[in-house]
């Protein structure tokens, strides 16, 4: 069950896996994730997108940067390897239809998660602009994937290593002024990229959706741990969303919400690091 | 309750109580004198730092002795406060012959679960509250104590090599998936597969047993116990699928359509916790008492260094509520390092849905009991919480549960300062397998409609327990499983 197939390391932190699981490849649609565990006994259930899935072939596809304990541990399976836990698609679909242009924002490993709904929107009649931003060159990811995909895209580096050196917002707010604008944006990427993007558009009134990945537990609706504020209402990112209105979204509320657990965290990556460190040193001596 | 006592001290008593009525005709004057025997639990304080079970269960010479308190009435009152009618004065008539092989045997006539059921069934409400021996002796408390002989039966049994496998009637060839693997799910599952049907469990989580694992801890229901459970399933080829989210892996009617099962038993429970809707509930700090629960007990936060899986370890800790799933969060706080442990319920004691053993434990173990408040908002301080607006309460008029109704007290606002708040005023129904199912009728509440059958109103689909009830207790999500079983067998049976 959940054997990995392949394994690619796309940046220094960011890997894709390919994933053994035929039920979640036939039933996933653009905006699903998974909940996977590697420890039955001890470990945690960590929520990762769906970047991709072949159906045919039984198999998704995780992009995943590892920067927590748990994804740390899961850049160290190869190949063979089995993911002791993995459950989905959870969540609800990303609402597609033909609504003219759509622009889709992809911050860092967002790419990933973009890239189905890009496909969805694309394939439903859109005109399709991607923004693609990361800290730096080495970072971008996806960008083939994307080129192939869209009617036009935008690469942004915050160092101006690779693209334009800009922010996504530019672009962004650039694409805004335009006449006539977007009719959709859907961002998707670190929680102040999603806030930024939407204090973008919302002068501009353009519709903007954003993925959110908040801590949860079960991703069934039962834990509530995953609770974010949407309009002034407490809503479920595991039932409800995780796609929600950006212009709705709590987002300092959510960035708060997701440092509960900071100290913990930083504490397993060390200790995760500490092992790999080990490990290298094993492999020198 | 009375004061702890030492387990060695029950075992004395009962041992020369045991002497004395050993081989005597007991008429019912003698049986109504006969002392009450108490539970031998862990030292207060002592368990309130560990996670292993508090009640120790009864010592054989203390279930002989509890045995023989009972008055065997014909009329058998007990049985009629029974959701699945077990055959009380006869169970309880082996165990006070020394027979507890003979009392689980006819405890497991009507009960699937008597480990499960003798330790978390609400009692004092259901059996034990038509006691004649309690009402003889105008106390309640003083019932013949019918769950805690049931547990001695049942980890006789588990101690003395276990069940053996009960018979499988011939393959059938037709297949029943059953959703969802808590008590509701577990009791269809054995039922439908006596009947000679494959039978597949589907479980959302990477472990079956439903709230058996993530909701009660491991101080009132050991894992092992759930363990064993869900093991004579698979020794009786029940297979179980864990990972699988019906509505979102398959949808329930592919299940019938495209995967070639015959019915459908739908039993996943009243996941969807409530919250207030006040000031303050999404700061740092407020967790709903199913995601502190299933923090400690599903993926054993409590196992601090161990378990990946993080939990706050506050030092003053309020929960709100007053049911059983209050009672497990406080003491899994107590548990956890809290300092403090305030328990606020806006009627009083006697209102209180918890079963009263969770409450005396409780107490016993320090968590502090405020009744008649009520949290009127969360305090915060950059994003986490730092106290709890309060609001006092006073009982009016009954209302419709017959309970009355408490009224805010205007002006008596207060503040408690508090480091996390623990949410415990129940669940709303799921609406995963409602919103992926067409046709599948639900009430107002979200609850899916079924006849006295368990029927739904989609054909070869039954549901059953919270699902349907609303959040309710384990013993009734087995009765109504019973009654699906059966249904979908004869259903089966039938064409």
């Amino acid at each position: 069950m959940n054997r990995i197939t392949s394994k690619k390391q796309l940046s220094q932190d960011v890997f894709r896996l390919t994933v053994e699981a035929p039920d979640i490849a036939r039933e996933r649609k653009a905006g699903q994730f998974v909940i996977l565990q590697l420890d039955t006994e001890w470990g945690e259930r960590i929520p990762l997108t769906i970047a991709d899935a072949d159906p045919e072939a039984g198999t998704i596809t995780l992009i995943f940067q590892a920067v927590g304990a748990s994804t740390r541990k899961l850049s160290w399976l190869g190949v063979g390897d089995e993911i002791a836990n993995l459950v989905g698609p959870l969540g609800r679909p990303t609402h597609v239809e033909k609504f003219g242009t759509v622009v889709c924002v992809g911050g860092g490993i967002g790419v990933a998660p973009s890239y189905p709904i890009a496909q969805a929107m694309k394939a439903a009649g859109n005109k399709l602009i991607a923004i693609l931003g990361a800290r730096t060159k080495e970072l971008v990811i996806m960008e083939e994937e994307m080129r192939a995909l869209a009617d036009e895209v935008i690469v942004c580096t915050d160092d101006g290593s690779y693209g334009r050196k800009a922010l996504v917002t530019e672009p962004l707010k650039e694409l805004c002024e335009q006449n006539p604008p977007p009719d959709l944006v859907v961002a998707i990427g670190p929680p102040i990229m999603m806030k930024f993007c939407a204090k973008t558009t919302e002068p501009y009134g353009v519709k903007t959706v954003v993925s959110l990945n908040t801590i949860m537990i079960d991703g069934t609706g039962m834990c509530g741990g995953c609770r974010v504020s949407v309009g002034g209402e407490t809503k479920f990112v595991c039932v409800d969303g995780p796609e929600f209105d950006g212009h709705q979204v709590d987002f300092d509320q959510m960035m708060a919400r997701l440092g509960a657990f900071r100290e913990h965290e930083q504490m397993a990556r060390k200790g995760c690091l500490l092992r790999e460190e080990a490990v290298r040193k094993g492999l020198k001596e | 309750m009375s004061e702890w006592k030492e387990p060695e001290s029950l075992l004395e008593a009962a041992r020369k109580e045991w002497a004395a009525l050993e081989g005597r005709a007991l008429g019912p004057r003698d049986r109504m004198g006969i002392p009450a025997q108490e539970m031998p639990s862990q030292e207060p304080l002592a368990r309130a730092k560990n996670m292993k079970e508090v009640a120790l269960g009864y010592f054989a010479e203390q279930a002989r002795v509890e045995a023989s308190r009972c008055l065997q009435c014909k009329n058998a009152p007990c049985m009629q406060g029974c959701p699945v009618k077990v055959k009380i004065p006869e169970f309880v008539a082996a165990l006070a012959a020394g027979d507890p092989a003979k009392a689980i045997g006819i405890i497991k006539e009507t009960s699937l679960l008597p480990a499960v059921c003798g330790r978390v069934c609400p009692q004092e409400k259901q059996c034990q509250s038509t006691c004649t021996l309690g009402k003889a002796l105008k106390d309640a408390n003083q019932a013949v104590a019918i769950g805690r002989l049931e547990r001695y039966a049942a980890d006789w049994e588990r101690a003395n090599g276990g069940a053996a496998a009960p018979a499988i009637a011939a393959p059938t060839g037709k297949r029943v998936a059953v959703v969802g693997s808590g008590p509701a799910g577990i009791t269809v599952a054995a039922d439908v597969r006596r009947a000679g049907h494959e039978v597949t469990l589907f479980e959302a989580f990477h472990k079956a047993g439903g709230v058996l694992v993530y909701g009660i801890p491991e101080f009132r229901l050991p894992k092992a116990i759930v363990q064993a459970e869900l093991e004579n399933l698979r020794a009786m080829g029940v297979e179980i699928r864990t990972n699988f989210v019906v509505g979102r892996t398959r949808k329930l009617t592919d299940l019938l359509e495209k995967d070639g099962y015959d019915a459908v038993f739908v039993g996943t429970g009243a996941g969807l916790p409530k919250f207030m809707g006040i000031e303050g509930e999404n700061l740092v700090g407020v967790h709903s008492a199913n995601e502190y629960l299933t923090r400690s007990n599903l993926m054993k936060a409590y196992a601090e260094g161990q378990a990946d899986t993080p939990i706050q370890r506050a030092a003053k800790v309020a929960v709100l509520g007053g049911g059983n799933v209050a009672m497990d969060a406080a003491r899994t706080a107590l548990r956890l390092g809290a300092e403090e442990v305030h328990l606020i319920y806006r009627r009083t004691e006697n209102e209180m849905p918890a079963r009263k053993e969770e409450v005396a434990h409780a107490r016993e173990e320090g968590v502090q009991f405020h009744f008649l408040q009520n949290a009127k908002r969360i305090l915060g301080e950059g994003g986490r919480v730092s106290g709890i607006e309060c609001l006092r309460y006073e009982l009016g008029e009954p209302d419709a549960s017959g309970r009355r109704r408490p009224v805010e007290v205007p002006g008596s606002e207060f503040t408690i300062p508090m480091d996390e708040i623990i949410v415990a005023l129940g669940n709303e129904s799921n609406p995963l397998i409602k919103a992926t199912t067409p046709g599948l009728e639900t009430d107002r509440k979200g609850h899916i409609v079924v006849n006295g059958e368990g029927r739904t109103t989609l054909p070869r689909v039954f549901a059953g327990g919270d699902i349907v009830l609303g959040a309710a207790t384990v013993i009734l999500a087995m009765g109504e499983g019973r009654r699906a079983a059966a249904a979908i067998n004869q259903m089966l049976a039938e064409g």
